[in-house]
C-alpha cells in the first residue's frame, strides 16, 4: 500500500538524521585509510608575484616529511573550465591555463604553490615554514575597474584582463524603445562578493592501489562523477574505469563544492608517488582563500516605461568578476544564468544586456546558491521598486500591472527562456496576507513612537532551475550534458535500492527520493535505500546544484520506476497466466481485471529472481532498471518575498522584523524539507543583504578571511520566517516538480534592501548598498540629507 | 610526549599527545570519535562543542592536556543506547538539521542551554546560539527544536 505517511506530500522525518545526530555521519575528514599520510598546501601570500625560486631541501629534510612537490614537479593538465562563452563577435572567450600547483606566477592570495606530505599534519605544517620560496611581487589588479583600465595583467599571455564581452538582445531595437519612452528609470547596482562557507571545510583523500592499478579519491563534492571526468580526463589522464570518486556525507555545498579543485588532483596524483594514501583537509582560513567565491557584479540598468508605468524595454550593462582563473562553471553564471532571467515575472517586450567578464588577482568566482539568478533578481527588483517611486505607482500596483498573466503560459521571453507555468498574482496575494501587510502602518507607527524607522520591501521574482536540457545548455556553450541517471534495483525479497546520480549534502534525498518509491511501488518505506555519491556504485551522475535534484534526478528515478513496473507487470502476467494489458498495478498489488486474482509486488520480485518457469526467450529474470532523464526545459519556480525591517537611525542597526516568502516550487514531495530549504536560502539572502561582504584591500589581501571578519548570519541576526507555497505544476516533467533549493537566496536580498530604502526614504535615503551593516546604514543616513535637499 | 587521561562518554581513556594537541584532535584522531567536528580555526563556529565536566566547551579552544582528569561527553555519548536524548529527538522531529555538520556541536550546546536556562525565551535561545554557526537551516527549525526540548527534557 502506498502509505499516506510516506508517499508524495508527506512530511516524512528524515532517514539521514539518526546518523548525523549521534555522531555517526561519515564526512571526508572522518575517513582514515591504512598507512595514511597528510598533505599541507603552501599557498601564496601575494596576489601577484613571480616565483623566482624555491629551495625544498630544508623542508624535505624536516622530521616526518615524505615528499615536497611544486608546480615544476607536477606536470599535469590544466584544471578545466566546463563552459565556453563567446564574445559578441562570435570569437571564444579567453581561457588561460590553471595549473594545480602554480608555475611561474601566482595570481591570487591563496594560490597553491607547493604541497608538503608528511607522517602527521603538524610535521607537514612545521616543514612548510622551512620551504623557502623567493617571490618577486608585482602590483595587482584587484578591482574590476582597475583590471579593465590598464591595470596589471592577470595572464600576460592573453594580453587583456577581459575574459569575454558578451551580449544578448538587439541593442538598436532597445535603444529605439528608450528614445520613445514616457519615462526612464536608471539604477546603479553592486552585487556584493560573497564567500560560500559551507560548514564542512573542503577535504580530499587520495589513494592508489598498485595491485589493480586503480585510484580512489574521497572528496567533499556535490558531483563525484563530474570530478571523475574532469580530473581523470583533463588533468591526470586516468581513465574512468581506473578511477573511483567517492563523495560521502558532505557538510553543505551551496555551489562551492561543484568545482574540480586543485587539491583533489594533488592528493590523487601524489598518492602513487609516495605509496601511501594522502589526506588533505582545509583549515577555515584556507577555505576563505581557496573555495570559489560568489556574485561580484557591477551593473547599470535602465527601464523604459509608458506614461502608465508599463515596462517597454530594459537595458543592462554588467561587469562580472571571474577572479584569477576560470573555475569550472564560472563563465555561464553572469551570462546564461543571469541575463536570461532579466525578464523576471514581467512582460517587458525587449531586453538588451551586455556582460564583460573580468580577470582580477582574486580567488576564482563561480556559482553560489542561486548563481546568476540572485544577481538578476536583485537588479530587477531594485529597479522595479525605483520605477514605482519615480512614477508614483504603488510597489504592488507596478508589479501587478507588468506581471505575465497566469493565462499567458507557455510564455516566451525576449531573453531565450520559455516559462511553462506560474501565477504571480496568487503568490503576491498570499504573501501579502501571510505577512499581514494590512497591519504594517500600525507597526510602523509603533516603531516611530520609539524613535525607530520601519520599512517594507517586496521582491516578486522568478528563477530558472532544474538545470538541464542538454541540447539547450550545449547550444549555449556547456561542455557537458545536464541530464540525470537513476537505477532502481529491486531485490529478491522486495526491498529496493535506488542508485541516483544526484548528491545529497543536506537536501535530504535519502528521505525524499524514498518517498517517490514508496508512492509508486507501494513498498514499505523502511525497505527502501537511496545510494549516492560513489562512482563505483552509481552508473553515472551530473550531481546536485541549480535546484536540479528532484526536477532532474527525481524524475529519472520516476522513469526507472515506470520501467520496473512495466517489467514486473510482464512477470505478474506470466505468473497469473493473463495478458499484461489486462493487469492493473495499484497500491502495491497486481490484479487481473474482472477476476479476484492478485499478486503483491513482493511476490513478483521474488519470482523475478526465482524464475523456475520463465519463458526465457520472452522474459528475462531480474528486476533492475535504469533510466537517464534529459528534460525538455528548465523549471521556473517563482514567488513573492516581503521583508520588514526596523532601523535605529542613531546607530544604523537594522533588525529583521519579519520575513515572509510564498513560493511556487511546483509539486511538493516533503513539505517539511521544502520549508527547511527555503529557511536556509532566506538566511543566506538576508546574510548577503545585511551582513556578508568579501573585502580585499588594494594589494589583494583578503581582509575578511575568518569568521571574526566575515559576518556569517547567526541565530540572533535572523527572525523566525513565514514561509508558504502556492504552487502551479511544472508542465514538462512527470512529477510536476520545479525546485526549492535556491529560491530563498534568490528572492530575498532585494526585498530586504527595498525595505531599508522604504524605512529611510523620509530621511532622504534613495539607495542602500549591500551588505547594509550598521556602519554603512549610518553613513548612508548621514549623507542623505544632501541628496534629499538636491531633489 | 605527555600522557593525558580522562573519562570520555563514561569510559576511561588515556593517550600520548604533543603539548600542542587540542582536545578536539585528541577526540577525533586518538579516540576516533569523529562526531565532533572542526568547522573553523578561530573558535567561532561551534561544530566542536562537547561537554567538559558538564559544561559546554569548544574543544578546539583547549589543549588535550587541559582536559586531563576531566569527564568529557561527546555527541556519541549523548543517547542512551538506541534511545535518542530528548534534544536529539527534538532536532529530528523539527528538522533542525540538514547537512549535519554543525549538528553535533549545536545539539551539545543546546543541551547545556536548556540545563542552565530551562525556560529560555526565543531571544535568549538565539543569543545563546551566537557561538554556533549553521549555514543550512537559517536557525528557524533549530530554535523550534530547542523550544520543544525545553518541554521534553524537563518531563
Amino acid at each position: 500500500m502506498p502509505d499516506e505517511a510516506t508517499g508524495i506530500g508527506a512530511s516524512v522525518k528524515r532517514v539521514e538524521d539518526k546518523r548525523f545526530l549521534t555522531g555517526k555521519g561519515r564526512y571526508t575528514d572522518d575517513i582514515n585509510r591504512p598507512g595514511q599520510v597528510h598533505a599541507y598546501i603552501l599557498r601564496s601570500p601575494h596576489a601577484h608575484a613571480t616565483i623566482k625560486g624555491m629551495n625544498k631541501a630544508a623542508a624535505e629534510a624536516a622530521p616526518g616529511v615524505i615528499a615536497v612537490f611544486n608546480g615544476e614537479d607536477m606536470e599535469v593538465g590544466s584544471l578545466p573550465c566546463g563552459w565556453q562563452v563567446n564574445n559578441k563577435d562570435g570569437s571564444p572567450m579567453h581561457e588561460p591555463g590553471h595549473p594545480p600547483l602554480a608555475r611561474g606566477k601566482v595570481r591570487h592570495v591563496g594560490d597553491q604553490v607547493a604541497v608538503i606530505i608528511a607522517e602527521t599534519l603538524e610535521q607537514a605544517k612545521d616543514a612548510s615554514d622551512l620551504l623557502a620560496v623567493e617571490y618577486q611581487t608585482h602590483e595587482a589588479s584587484i578591482h574590476m575597474d582597475k583590471a579593465l583600465g590598464g591595470g596589471p595583467l592577470v595572464h600576460d599571455e592573453i594580453g587583456t584582463n577581459l575574459c569575454y564581452d558578451w551580449e544578448i538582445g538587439d541593442e538598436a531595437e532597445v535603444d529605439k524603445v528608450f528614445a520613445g519612452a514616457a519615462h526612464v528609470t536608471e539604477i546603479d547596482i553592486v552585487n556584493n562578493r560573497l564567500i560560500p562557507n559551507a560548514m564542512e571545510p573542503r577535504a580530499a583523500v587520495g589513494e592508489y592501489d598498485r595491485s589493480d592499478d586503480r585510484y580512489t579519491l574521497y572528496t567533499t563534492s556535490q558531483n563525484p562523477h563530474v570530478i571523475r571526468l574532469l580530473m581523470g580526463a583533463f588533468v591526470l589522464s586516468i581513465p574512468e574505469h581506473k578511477l573511483r570518486v567517492v563523495a560521502p556525507d558532505v557538510g553543505g555545498g551551496f555551489g562551492s563544492k561543484i568545482y574540480h579543485y586543485a587539491e583533489e588532483a594533488i592528493v590523487t596524483w601524489a598518492a602513487p608517488k609516495v605509496g601511501r594514501p594522502i589526506k588533505w583537509t582545509a583549515e577555515r582560513s584556507e577555505s576563505f582563500i581557496s573555495d570559489a567565491h560568489g556574485r561580484d557584479h557591477i551593473s547599470h540598468a535602465k527601464m523604459a516605461m509608458d506614461k502608465d508605468g508599463k515596462f517597454l524595454g530594459l537595458k543592462v550593462a554588467t561587469k562580472a568578476n571571474m577572479g584569477a582563473y576560470l573555475s569550472t562553471f564560472a563563465p555561464c553564471v553572469p551570462t546564461y544564468l543571469y541575463a536570461t532571467l532579466l525578464a523576471g515575472v514581467y512582460t517587458t517586450p525587449v531586453i538588451y544586456c551586455n556582460v564583460k567578464a573580468v580577470f582580477t588577482h582574486t580567488v576564482p568566482v563561480d556559482a553560489y546558491r542561486g548563481a546568476g539568478r540572485p544577481e538578476a533578481t536583485y537588479l530587477l527588483e531594485r529597479l522595479v521598486a525605483k520605477c514605482a517611486r519615480e512614477t508614483g505607482i504603488s510597489q504592488t500596483d507596478i508589479r501587478r500591472k507588468n506581471f505575465i498573466p497566469a493565462d499567458a503560459f507557455p510564455y516566451q521571453t525576449p531573453v531565450a527562456l520559455q516559462y511553462d507555468s506560474g501565477d504571480y498574482i496568487t503568490t503576491l496575494d498570499a504573501a501579502e496576507k501571510a505577512h499581514d501587510v494590512a497591519g504594517f502602518p500600525a507597526r510602523k507607527a509603533a516603531s516611530e513612537a520609539k524613535g525607530k524607522r520601519r520599512g517594507i520591501g517586496y521582491s516578486t521574482y522568478l528563477e530558472a532551475c532544474g538545470i538541464a536540457p542538454s541540447a539547450v545548455v550545449g547550444s549555449l556553450g556547456a561542455r557537458a550534458g545536464l541530464y540525470e541517471s537513476a537505477e532502481v534495483r529491486v531485490h529478491p525479497t522486495g526491498s529496493v535500492t535506488v542508485f541516483t546520480g544526484s548528491h545529497s549534502h543536506g537536501q535530504g534525498h535519502e528521505t525524499t527520493f524514498a518517498q517517490l518509491v514508496s508512492e509508486k511501488l507501494g513498498v514499505p518505506y523502511d525497505a527502501i535505500e537511496i545510494s549516492h555519491g560513489d562512482t563505483d556504485k552509481v552508473q553515472f551522475g551530473m550531481g546536485t546544484y541549480g535546484s536540479r535534484s528532484l526536477a532532474v534526478g527525481g524524475v529519472a528515478i520516476d522513469k526507472a520506476l515506470d520501467k520496473v513496473i512495466a517489467k514486473a507487470k510482464k512477470i505478474a502476467a506470466h505468473m497469473m497466466e493473463a495478458s499484461d494489458e489486462d493487469l492493473e498495478f495499484k497500491d502495491g498489488k497486481f490484479t487481473v481485471a474482472g477476476t479476484d486474482r492478485e499478486l503483491s509486488f513482493g511476490e513478483v520480485a521474488l519470482s523475478a529472481y526465482v524464475p523456475h518457469n520463465f519463458p526465457h526467450e520472452e522474459l528475462e529474470p531480474g528486476l533492475d532498471e535504469k533510466a537517464f532523464y534529459d528534460p525538455l526545459n528548465f523549471t521556473y519556480p517563482g514567488g513573492c518575498h516581503i521583508a520588514e525591517v526596523e532601523v535605529d537611525p542613531e546607530t544604523g542597526v537594522v533588525t529583521m522584523e519579519r520575513m515572509t516568502a510564498v513560493d511556487d516550487v511546483g509539486r511538493v514531495v516533503n513539505p517539511m524539507i521544502v520549508a527547511g530549504q527555503i529557511h536556509g536560502g532566506l538566511a543566506q539572502g538576508i546574510g548577503q543583504a545585511l551582513l556578508e561582504g568579501c573585502v580585499y584591500d588594494d594589494s589583494g589581501q583578503l581582509l575578511t578571511g575568518s569568521y571574526m571578519d566575515y559576518t556569517m548570519p547567526r541565530a540572533d541576526n535572523l527572525p523566525s520566517f513565514g514561509v508558504g507555497t502556492e504552487s502551479t505544476m511544472c508542465t514538462h516533467n512527470s512529477l510536476g516538480v520545479k525546485g526549492c533549493g535556491e529560491v530563498g537566496a534568490i528572492g530575498s536580498p532585494p526585498a530586504v534592501i527595498n525595505a531599508l530604502v522604504d524605512a529611510l526614504w523620509d530621511l532622504g535615503v534613495r539607495d542602500m548598498p549591500m551588505p547594509a551593516t550598521p556602519q554603512t546604514v549610518w553613513n548612508v543616513i548621514n549623507s542623505a540629507g544632501t541628496a534629499a535637499a538636491a531633489e | 610526549m605527555p600522557t593525558v587521561s580522562m573519562t570520555v562518554n563514561g569510559k576511561k581513556v588515556s593517550g600520548e599527545v604533543e603539548g600542542r594537541t587540542l582536545l578536539v584532535q585528541f577526540l577525533r584522531e586518538n579516540l576516533r570519535l569523529t562526531g565532533t567536528h572542526v568547522g573553523c580555526d578561530t573558535s567561532q563556529c561551534g561544530a566542536c562543542v562537547v561537554h567538559l565536566n558538564g559544561d559546554s566547551v569548544k574543544s578546539c579552544t583547549m589543549l588535550a592536556a587541559q582536559a586531563d582528569g576531566a569527564e568529557v561527553t561527546t555527541i556519541e555519548g549523548l543517547a542512551d543506547g538506541e534511545t535518542l536524548h530528548p534534544m536529539q529527538e527534538a532536532f529530528r522531529e523539527h528538522h533542525g538539521l540538514q547537512c549535519g555538520f554543525c549538528t553535533p556541536g549545536m545539539v551539545m550546546s543546546a543541551v547545556d542551554l536548556v540545563k542552565k536556562n530551562p525556560k529560555a525565551s526565543e531571544a535568549e535561545i538565539r543569543e545563546w546560539l551566537e557561538g554556533n554557526i549553521c549555514r543550512c537551516t537559517g536557525y528557524h527549525n533549530i530554535v523550534k527544536a530547542i523550544q520543544h526540548a525545553q518541554t521534553t527534557m524537563s518531563a
